[in-house]
């Protein structure tokens, strides 16, 4: 595994054409690590995602990134009437591997389900994904990315309506495949949670703190990246205000 | 004895009376409607589609007192109507809702005016509820070319649209533009419009194409297979429709959307059923 950075954001500004919604952002990322990445509602996590998959150009500073980058949606918003199998959505990866008039043969096929294996969905392949739980849509999302073959992959809040065991389930998948050596941006709220990665970045309409967490999980920072509305409990728990979890109830259905 | 007499009503129809360039016209129809009507429904076209046909009225009209194929007029009109909602929805006092709904129904006025003054020739006014007895060669050959060309396009664009349609805000992270997606399905619409409407006419016009996927839809759990039986229902409808027409001597156009219509109720039944089988069976 090298330690040349996988992506490298250096001075960025970033927006919608007006004032820039984010700034002075500047980190690495390298293989393996999984990358926190904190912040309010509206802090500029998903203005940093659409930048760095292009679909946004910075305003200022430079940025080196892999040919693929993976995005792994959250997916409360997905379309659950749509009629697709799990292996159908892994297949979604191939689009970006193949030229317009081919269309995914055996070969990508074969991908597809060894994607879904290495989620652990290997039995639930020709499941429709609609009626999935939330954890095991999660993991099929992740397969989609596994199947662009991206070094780096950008997960906008995996856990948000995730029961424990699936909770578990995906902690161990990326951790797995961090150690593959891909670099994971992780959009979270659990500050509780990035204590057990390798770096946090808090952003707060630009970048507050970058860094190891036992470095950055500090109460200054997290006051500058949340505002003064930290609520702490005894045994050095992190607890954000009720509002950042307002997504975060339980719609898992059935087995993880 | 039975069968003989099974046998010589479906034989019939053919034998005297109706055209046998009718039924290639309504399987064509079949095909392209069942398999594109499956993405119309996903995309939320059906309305659009419905304006679409209601606003290629003039052209068809045109063409017809012309004398050149309706296809050709239907084209133009095609043109003439989203250049023209293009312009009024510029207009900042109308909004782009209201722009589709007053140019759609001036088009649609329009061709009415026309297509029933005492001077056009008679039978144009059949082009507002489609004539799919009455089809030329030439127009079936058109028609098979469009179709043709549908169905490649679809195979073509299958993972595109499956994906643009299963999570159109992370496309481009995957390597597919959502805009142009859009866009080619509009085209595809637009070339069934112009194969559908000169068999069912500006007003029925929907029901081929929205009706067989909205049945299949009820049935299925996969595009593949909707698509396939949409196709199905599309073709088997509009073969019924024609019997329907023959033997109750109804309006061709009319008896075909009626046939789709049934079967959409059969399919909202057979669908709510098989949901209660397979509760019963995970339970």
């Amino acid at each position: 595994m090298s330690d040349a950075p996988l992506l490298a954001v250096d001075g960025l500004c970033a927006g919608y054409g007006g004032p820039p919604v984010l700034r002075d952002v500047s980190f690495g990322a390298t293989a393996g690590q999984r990358i926190a990445v904190l912040g309010p509602n509206g802090g500029g996590k998903t203005t940093l995602f659409r930048t760095l998959l292009g679909e946004l150009r910075p305003a200022t500073g430079t940025l080196t990134r892999p040919a693929r980058i993976g995005v792994v949606p959250q997916t409360e918003r997905s379309r659950l009437d749509f009629p697709v199998s799990a292996l159908d959505v892994a297949l979604m990866g191939t689009l970006s591997t193949l030229p317009w008039w081919r269309r995914p043969g055996r070969a990508d096929r074969k991908r597809a389900r060894a994607a879904l294996a290495d989620v652990g969905l290997a039995d639930r392949a020709d499941r429709t994904f609609g009626d999935l739980s939330g954890g095991q849509r999660q993991r099929v999302l992740v397969a989609r990315a596994l199947v662009q073959d991206a070094p780096v992959l950008l997960l906008d809040e995996p856990y948000v309506g995730l029961d424990t065991p699936s909770v578990a389930l995906l902690d161990e998948l990326l951790a797995r495949l961090a150690a593959q050596g891909r670099a994971l941006l992780i959009a979270t709220h659990d500050v509780d949670q990035a204590r057990g990665w390798e770096r946090v970045l808090c952003l707060n309409r630009r970048q507050v703190a970058f860094g190891a967490p036992a470095d950055v999980l500090t109460r200054e920072t997290l006051e500058a990246t949340y505002g003064a509305e930290i609520v702490e409990l005894p045994g050095e728990r992190c607890v954000l205000p009720p509002h950042h979890h307002e997504h975060g109830h339980d719609h898992d259905h059935g087995a993880a | 004895m039975i069968v003989a007499t099974i046998w010589h009503s479906l034989i019939a129809p053919w034998e005297q009376g109706i055209d046998r360039r009718a039924i290639f016209e309504v399987i064509l129809l079949g095909l392209i409607g069942g398999t594109l009507g499956c993405w119309i429904i996903f995309y939320n076209l059906s309305y659009s589609t419905e304006s679409l046909a209601h606003a290629l009225l003039p052209g068809v009209v045109l063409a017809a007192l012309a004398g050149i194929p309706i296809i050709v007029g239907g084209a133009v009109g095609l043109a003439v109507a989203a250049l023209a909602i293009a312009l009024a929805a510029r207009t900042p006092a109308v909004g782009r809702d209201t722009a589709v709904a007053v140019v759609v129904t001036a088009l649609l006025g329009l061709g009415a005016l026309l297509a029933l003054a005492p001077d056009t020739p008679a039978g144009l006014g059949s082009l507002l509820f489609g004539d799919v007895l009455g089809v030329s060669d030439t127009d079936l050959a058109l028609a098979g070319g469009l179709a043709v060309a549908v169905l490649v396009a679809l195979a073509l664009l299958h993972g595109r649209l499956l994906l643009v349609g299963f999570d159109r805000l992370n496309a481009a992270a995957l390597g597919v533009r959502p805009g142009v997606v859009d866009l080619a399905l509009l085209l595809l619409v637009a070339a069934a419009l112009l194969v559908a409407v000169q068999g069912l006419g500006n007003l029925l016009v929907v029901a081929v194409l929205v009706g067989p996927a909205a049945c299949a839809r009820a049935v299925t759990r996969r595009m593949s297979t909707m698509m396939a039986v949409a196709a199905g229902v599309a073709v088997v409808a509009g073969c019924g429709g024609l019997y329907l027409s023959y033997y109750a001597e109804t309006a061709a156009g009319a008896s075909i959307a009626a046939v789709i219509v049934g079967a959409y109720v059969v399919a909202l039944g057979v669908g709510a059923a098989g949901r209660r089988v397979r509760a019963t069976a995970t339970a």
